[in-house]
């Protein structure tokens, strides 16, 4: 089935989210939707599937104009998509998830649960998928999650489907196996839309590729392209992938965890003896696949990780079971993972935000009352240093962009005398620009002397930012291995296997 | 491909959204309450007004009779409506604003000192539930924290020998403290405990008006010689001044309550605590993060939320009533709470919510007396106005206001 979008407006207020569209994918054909967060991608898609209406444009499938009201009747007509958050009941077993909503039943609506079994091994036999329709979802790997997600849409009779940023949740290997099932639907004769900003994935698959940006397309690019190429064109002007960084000249282990194990409120361990050793002057990552301990590790540097043991010396100074007030006044630094959700206070103004950790102390408080005419000129000077873009000190950091709204949170932290910084994800769903100002901060940060821990759960971010890389899989170190190994074996160690080049 | 196919999807989406429904429904509310804007909470007033319009009309002896023979006169029909419900309206401003009927005037004028002096209490109150909203804690408990001022006042008014001056503020002090311990141990217990603050205020309010009626039945409390529920009268010491005269109920806790308007805005706009009060209230995740201890924050929320509701209780007890009876606090705790709402928890909305509601009040009772119209009417009026103000769709709709624009992804 051809699938084809022609001059697609989509308004929200004054912000034009899609500025006539245009784009066709054909059956046989991976059509890749390339653009930065924000530039639109979803909001095309979701106009596809029916949750937002056009203001102009239309939808043609098969040469033939079509309307849907909503995600049934897209699914009706033959769409599918795999969204990049799963819609699946953890505690149902594959066959219950899949057939979920048009069960079969027999005689007197007894369910059918061996027709839906035979349907669900039927399609996951056919594409070599190795899904068991009885297992719980909740017992499955992620990979294999999503995989659940492909069948739910094929026992629709999806001709065209829709893969919505789907390897942010994969292991690199996780991610090859599903570029293959992509190719080997595409063999079958499906369309498919696959949206991402990530230019290695597009490079492996794409039959074509659709380059959006600020909600414009605004072209086609070859797939043999390079990737600072398809970066350029994504971003709109030149730009380079590379960290500048110098070598790193490593100083004292300022910063030692030693055999740190915590447990989650269930009682399940979540960090299994963690021993590492941050140098002055060094960056280590921590690379790993979301969900393996790294949450649990920056919360239990930082004072939120409730039950834990062993021992986090910055500086010789124990930072293990104190407050986290208490851990940010040793100087640590902290970009949280989510800054929307812990980084920000979305309501609040830029200037607020920025003295959100120090409203109760010299230069922003006398006493409890607020120095609200230092907060104005201190804020004023960081918009500027770190080129905020905002209407003023007084918007919102809710209206920010992301990019912007991180730097809101990186000037909050290396505003203070750093012993340490911290950062987690700290580019995640951040435009390239904003990406290169973070990287360049933090290599700054380093530069001072700093010690600088990240959590990273890109491979290429975490072999052009790190000097060194500690690989974290369930909860445990793998290795720590210089910043120039091989992705391969990276990837392997993500996937829990420890190699002979693993320190 | 089958209709059917649109379940899952449907199916898909209900579960997510009941599950973001429970977790922050009571945020959700709270969050949509206060960010009504003020026209809207205007309109939401007005119907209000009209559906009370509406009540005391059908309930109407006159248009009753003359809705029995509508099609024969509907002039008669419409000319009852009109002067049933302008006939309660206009006693309600006899009785709340400025009585031109009066002769004299200090009977003119003190229809508004009326008002003033039930909008003591409530706005007093008032304010202490709005610090608490705006630091993200619902807090119900304003009966009960009024109830405990009441009695720690009312016990050092009745007790204490002191010289004139010294026992008031000492009786006042220790009506704040009585509410702000009462309410910092609802802090203490969700701080320590993870117990909801809902529950917990619902269950004190319960606790301590239990414990005051008992209490009233023992010497400590209760006036001797009597059978009744009912303290000795409070000393002349430690009365709020009555500085318009003693025929007049308004009390010097009215200056107090104004100072207490400018303190709340300073609080929570000046303040490094009121900025981690507000903090708290938004995004406790980013606040933790940012290294505010929440569980201290809750315990001083809760005492500054409960301090303030003690202050009401100091206006009654040392203000209006003179006397400890179950019924110190009256429907205030409640009350409190709409005007909370209904000043959008920003200090100066509170202080004309207040007002309107001591109008409310005050009006009521000529209402009743002149145009027999319940009391009741004003209590459903003060109800209506916290729905409509809850439900923003139904007052856009009444009155053909503009839906706001599509939010942005």
């Amino acid at each position: 089935m051809k699938l084809e979008l022609k001059g697609i407006t989509k308004r929200f207020g004054s912000l034009v989210a899609n500025d006539n569209v245009s784009l066709v994918a054909e059956a046989g054909q991976i059509h890749c939707l390339l653009g930065e967060n924000g530039a639109g991608k979803s909001t095309l898609m979701n106009v596809l599937y029916g949750l937002y209406q056009a203001e102009a444009g239309e939808i043609l499938l098969d040469d033939k104009v079509v309307k849907f009201a909503g995600p049934g009747d897209a699914m009706a007509a033959g769409i599918g998509m795999v969204h990049q958050h799963f819609m699946l009941i953890p505690v149902f077993t594959v066959a219950e998830n899949v057939m979920l909503g048009h069960e079969p039943t027999r005689f007197g609506g007894v369910l059918d649960m061996a027709s839906a079994r035979k349907k669900v091994k039927e399609v996951s036999d056919r594409f070599g998928f190795d899904v068991d329709p009885d297992a719980l979802v909740e017992d499955l790997p992620v990979g294999v999650q999503q995989r659940v997600e492909i069948i739910k849409a094929l026992i629709g009779d999806a001709k065209v489907l829709v893969f919505d940023e789907p390897t942010a949740v994969l292991t690199p290997a996780e991610t090859d196996e599903l570029m293959t099932i992509m190719k080997q639907l595409r063999d079958a004769g499906t369309a498919i839309v696959f949206i991402t900003h990530k230019l290695r994935e597009v490079q492996a698959v794409a039959d074509k590729i659709t380059v959006i940006r600020l909600g414009k397309v605004v072209g086609e690019a070859d797939p043999k392209a390079t990737a600072n190429e398809l970066a350029s064109m994504m971003v709109g002007r030149a730009v380079d992938l590379d960290v500048e960084k110098t070598p790193a000249k490593p100083g004292a282990a300022n910063f030692v965890i030693k055999g740190l194990s915590a447990w989650n409120h269930a009682g399940n361990q979540v960090l299994n003896d963690i021993n590492l050793e941050v140098h002055a002057s060094e960056i280590l990552v921590i690379a790993g696949v979301q969900g393996n301990g790294q949450t649990e590790l920056t919360e239990a540097i930082i004072g939120m990780h409730g039950k834990a043991e062993g021992s986090i010396m910055l500086e010789g100074h124990e930072l293990l079971g104190k407050s986290v007030k208490h851990v940010l006044d040793q100087g640590v630094g902290f970009v949280p993972e989510d800054r929307t959700e812990d980084g920000l206070v979305g309501e609040f103004t830029i200037a607020e935000n920025l003295m959100l950790d120090r409203s109760d102390r010299k230069p922003f408080a006398k006493g409890i009352s607020l120095q609200l005419g230092y907060l104005r000129k201190f804020a004023e000077e960081k918009l500027k240093q770190f080129d905020i873009r905002a209407q003023g000190i007084d918007s919102k950091a809710s209206q920010l962009s992301g990019g912007n709204q991180q730097k809101v949170v990186l000037a909050r932290e290396l505003s203070r005398e750093l012993r340490l910084l911290v950062a987690s994800q700290p580019t995640r769903g951040l435009d390239v620009g904003s990406i290169e100002f973070v990287h360049e901060q933090i290599v700054a940060t380093r530069d001072k002397g700093i010690p600088v821990l990240i959590v990273a759960t890109e491979l290429d971010e975490a072999t052009q930012l790190g000097d060194r890389i500690a690989v974290m899989y369930r909860g445990k170190i793998v290795g720590v291995v210089p910043s120039s190994t091989p992705r391969e074996i990276l990837g392997q160690m993500m996937a829990g296997i420890t190699t002979g080049e693993a320190a | 491909m089958s209709k059917t196919l649109k379940k899952p999807e449907a199916k898909a989406k209900v579960e997510k959204l009941a599950n973001e429904a429970v977790q922050s429904r009571q945020a959700a509310v709270i969050r949509e309450i206060l960010s009504a804007n003020w026209a809207l909470t205007l309109f939401a007033v007005l119907a209000s007004f009209l559906v009370g319009g509406v009540l005391i009309a059908s309930s109407n002896e006159g248009v009753q009779t003359s809705a029995a023979y509508l099609f024969a006169r509907p002039g008669d029909f419409l000319l009852a409506i009109w002067n049933a419900v302008f006939g309660a309206y206009d006693a309600l401003f006899r009785g709340s604003i400025f009585n031109y009927q009066a002769t004299g005037f200090a009977g003119m004028i003190r229809p508004i000192t009326e008002t003033l002096a039930f909008a003591t209490p409530i706005t007093m109150a008032g304010l202490g539930l709005a610090v608490a909203f705006r630091s993200g804690l619902f807090n119900i408990g304003g009966t009960g924290q009024i109830l405990f001022g009441a009695m720690f006042a009312g016990w050092v008014g009745i007790n204490l020998d002191l010289p004139f001056g010294v026992h008031f503020i000492v009786a006042l002090l220790a009506g704040i403290l009585g509410g702000a311990l009462f309410g910092a141990l609802v802090g203490f217990l969700k701080a320590t405990t993870g117990a909801n603050e809902v529950i917990v205020t619902i269950m004190f309010n319960y606790i301590a008006g239990l414990l005051l009626r008992y209490l009233l039945k023992t010497p400590l409390l209760q006036a001797p010689n009597s059978i009744e529920p009912i303290s000795p009268a409070i000393k002349e010491t430690a009365k709020y001044w009555k500085f318009l005269g003693v025929d007049f109920r308004l009390h010097a806790g009215f200056f107090l309550m104004l100072a207490a308007v400018f303190f709340v805005w300073w609080l929570l706009n000046r303040s490094s605590i009121g900025f981690q009060f507000r903090a708290l209230g938004h995004n406790p995740s980013a606040a933790k993060t940012a290294g505010i201890n929440i569980g201290l924050m809750y315990v001083l929320v809760m005492a500054i939320s409960g301090g303030l509701a003690g202050l009401a209780g100091t206006s009654q007890i040392m203000g209006t009533e003179r006397f400890l009876t179950p019924n110190v606090a009256g429907s205030f705790g409640f009350d409190a709470i709409t005007v909370a709402l209904l000043g959008r928890s920003n200090p100066w909305g509170v202080l004309a919510a207040g007002i309107l509601f001591g109008g409310l009040r005050a009006g009521a009772v000529t209402m009743q007396a002149n145009q027999h119209v319940p009391v009741d009417i004003v209590f459903v009026v003060q109800s209506m106005i916290v729905l409509f103000i809850a439900a923003p769709p139904l007052v856009r709709a009444i009155f053909r206001l503009p839906a706001p624009k599509e939010a942005t992804k």
